[in-house]
């Protein structure tokens, strides 16, 4: 009996299992029937029918932040492939590691305009971490073992394939890849021992040092080492929106988060310390406002994996470049406890001083919402967010207590996320509560994706926290732009709870603070797929602390300021 | 003069991968870096290019800029050049208008540079003039009175001294 030979698509989708890929996010089209025929054979990978393309890669995206592994999208040619685009850059902003299989026109056909074709690998360079045009069958298998060692490696980020259909219907002879050949690509592992000396010298000299954590600590799963070096150091900690979890929020020594909306108490710390020490974290203009004011008398230390980062927005004192747990560990010998009693004492009462507030009166709040469901859940479950207020919110009041559990789109601010991606998350992690924080605005950008949640059976909780306002932009032309709104109203939003039961999703609407919580409980004890929470909050509130962009740190407003505010200067 | 029109001449080893030209020109474009001339040619062992990059701009942006070359898969070593010990070499092509009159003069700095005369016609010459991109523009300046039709230039290829690689 003769050896049948395989597949170009049998041998990608034969590349998968041996990856371990558990799940495949998609939709199909012509140019990628070949892969979807593959995987009829291939029971051990569960394909996830989306309803729109930009749903899979958030999926993907949500499954890899929870659970560490690869998240991977197969989509078709053409608009199947540029659908994924915002997916992508939204991965690529936040280092999350995902694998893009596309469907492509035969390539005799490539830049002839074929039906269905686009130029996906040129439309993607800026946005992908790497990608290949595949020209031969023989390639896949030493192509597919690229694709994961890169996406996984390093700084991790998406990588698109470009797959021509005559090359994944081929016969592949070539035999599997277990080891990769890429003389240009790098991953640092241990800093230099010299920068760790030098780092540790500054730091032994620091009396008020701060740790600013961000996405690269969790990635490393650096939390006990983080815990380890705050307490031995005596230093707080604050973190990047990204970098909740991977240390517990409720550690004495967390302030919180830091940056625009970060808690008063955090803002105190970054403008009064005396060494800053971002591990895993990259300086970004939501977390350095006014760059001349930042910090500009602190000692600053940056390790990031990332070469890259070094004086792309600060010029550290100390560069050390490679893992952050690895990073930490090392650094931990080299360091003291340090004379800073008196420095946490002042933490300490920043934060007793200026704790998150919202006022109790005059409608139902999104903060008391939040804060009603972080009684509740108390950090146990994981929280996908989508962006605007509501993110916000939750980011202050939802604290996180283990790593990846905090699952948000921070560099893109990609609205339409945070739901597709709780469908990921819950998929990955099965055991786990999972709760999609979305505002009445972003739910709509990815809603159709209710019936792949209702199909998957995965018992994630929605709470739409539905001010009826793009209520970020409505907050900053109230602030900055003289009331003057402009697209930013929601009316004609439809009816959430009945468009859930239209889906055959369980649903409850919160008008009142009296039933808070006892819907968020019904929620949590409902199994039985998919739920929906409408809150319908009070609909103009806004988000505080707040540093204005383009402002320094001590120009924080923590509450609504009496007088009339200049336009912000900072970007967006 | 300000730093802000410094030259800078890069070096860029990768591997010979199709889409790596633009991926490359793409760092560059994205910081609104102006590539003033772009060598590529395949190395001895065909699985690698070099490319040889002139290009002028603040140097703090240049630093991010080779950076974020580094950062690409398909780059292998990405070293700016300027300020060491390195050979620079650039070759043109330059048409001159000729009439016999002053066909002496034309060949005399020709001559004088170790120049070429690759195409002699009635009312034309062609030169081919090879060395330093300083020493090029300056016989561009001799000629300029003669009249040069048009001028093809190679861009600038380096290369370290000694016996370490570039």
């Amino acid at each position: 009996m003769d050896k049948k030979i395989p597949t170009g698509a049998e041998v990608i989708i034969q590349c998968l299992i041996r990856e371990g890929v558990e799940y495949v996010f998609g939709y199909p089209g012509g140019a990628a029937i070949p892969l979807f025929d593959a995987l009829v054979d291939a029971p051990q990978i569960k394909f996830v029918l989306v309803r729109h393309e930009q749903g899979a890669t958030h999926m993907a995206d949500g499954y890899a932040r929870a659970t560490g592994k690869p998240g991977v999208v197969l989509v078709t040619s053409g608009p199947g492939a540029t659908n994924t685009v915002t997916g992508i850059l939204t991965a690529q902003m936040d280092s999350a590691p995902l694998i893009v299989l596309c469907g492509q026109t035969i390539s005799p056909m490539l830049g002839k305009d074929a039906f269905q074709e686009a130029d996906v690998t040129g439309i993607t360079y800026p946005v992908v971490k790497h990608s290949y045009l595949v020209k031969k069958t023989n390639d896949l298998p030493r192509i597919m073992k690229e694709a994961f060692h890169i996406a996984t490696t390093g700084r991790p980020g998406p990588v698109l394939l470009d797959l021509p259909k005559d090359i994944t219907s081929g016969p592949c002879t070539a035999p599997f890849v277990d080891e990769v050949d890429l003389p240009g690509y790098e991953t640092p592992s241990m800093p230099d021992r010299n920068e760790l000396q030098k780092a540790a010298n500054l730091i032994a000299k620091s009396r008020k040092p701060l740790l600013y954590i961000g996405q690269g600590a969790v990635i490393a799963g650096a939390g006990k080492a983080l815990t380890q070096l705050a307490e031995k150091l005596g230093s707080p900690v604050v973190n990047t929106l990204l970098g909740k979890g991977v240390m517990a929020e409720d550690h004495p020594l967390h302030m919180g988060m830091l940056g625009m909306h970060g808690t008063a108490y955090a803002n105190k710390a970054v403008l009064n310390c005396d060494l800053i020490f971002s591990i895993g974290a990259r300086w970004d203009d939501r977390i350095t406002g006014k760059l001349a004011e930042f910090c500009p008398n602190a000692t600053k230390i940056h390790l990031d994996i990332d070469p890259a980062e070094f004086g792309k927005i600060i010029q550290p004192d100390a560069s050390l470049v490679g893992d952050a747990k690895k990073g930490i560990e090392a650094l931990i010998p080299l360091v003291g406890k340090l004379d800073s009693a008196d420095w946490v004492k002042e933490c300490s009462a920043w934060r007793k001083q200026y704790p998150l507030r919202y006022g109790k009166q005059g409608g139902l709040k999104a903060q008391m919402v939040l804060d009603e469901l972080d009684k509740l859940t108390r950090g146990k479950a994981i929280i996908t967010t989508d962006v605007g207020q509501h993110q916000m919110w939750a980011a202050q009041f939802l604290r996180s207590t283990f790593n990846r559990s905090w699952i948000s789109s921070g560099g893109a601010g990609t609205m339409g996320f945070g739901f597709p991606a709780a469908i990921g998350a819950q998929l990955g992690c099965p055991d786990k509560p999972v709760w999609a924080i979305v505002g009445d605005g972003g739910f709509q950008m990815t809603l159709c994706e209710l019936a792949t949640a209702v199909l998957q059976k995965v018992p994630l909780k929605i709470l739409i926290i539905n001010n009826s306002y793009l209520g970020m932009v409505r907050q900053w032309q109230e602030l900055f732009f003289d009331n003057r709104y402009s697209g930013v109203d929601m009316v004609g939003n439809p009816d959430f709870v009945k468009l859930a039961e239209a889906y055959g999703v369980k649903a409850w609407r919160i008008r009142r603070n009296g039933d808070v919580k006892r819907i968020l409980k019904q929620a949590m004890a409902y199994n039985d797929g998919p739920c929906l929470i409408d809150a319908e909050v009070v609909k103009e509130d806004n988000v505080f602390p707040m540093v204005p962009a383009g402002a320094g740190y001590k120009d924080m407003l923590i509450e609504r300021p009496k007088q009339k505010m200049a336009k912000p200067t900072g970007s967006t | 003069m300000s730093t802000q029109s410094a030259s800078h001449t890069i070096s860029v080893l990768v591997s010979n991968k199709p889409g790596v030209l633009v991926r490359v020109a793409l760092v560059f474009a994205r910081r609104g870096y102006n590539i003033d001339s772009l060598v590529v040619s395949t190395q001895q062992d065909s699985d690698f290019s070099r490319m040889t990059i002139t290009c002028s701009g603040d140097p703090a942006t240049l630093d991010q800029i080779i950076k974020q070359l580094f950062k690409l898969v398909d780059v292998v070593r990405a070293i700016d050049h300027t300020g060491d010990q390195v050979i620079e070499k650039e070759l043109a092509l330059i048409k001159v208008k000729c009439p016999p009159e002053n066909r002496t003069q034309v060949l005399e700095i020709v001559e004088h540079f170790k120049g070429v005369t690759v195409d002699f016609g009635s009312e034309s010459l062609v030169l081919q003039i090879s060395g330093g991109s300083d020493k090029i523009d300056h016989v561009l300046g001799l000629l300029g009175s003669y009249g040069v039709v048009e001028m093809v230039r190679s861009g600038k290829i380096l290369m370290t001294r000694g016996a370490s690689t570039t």
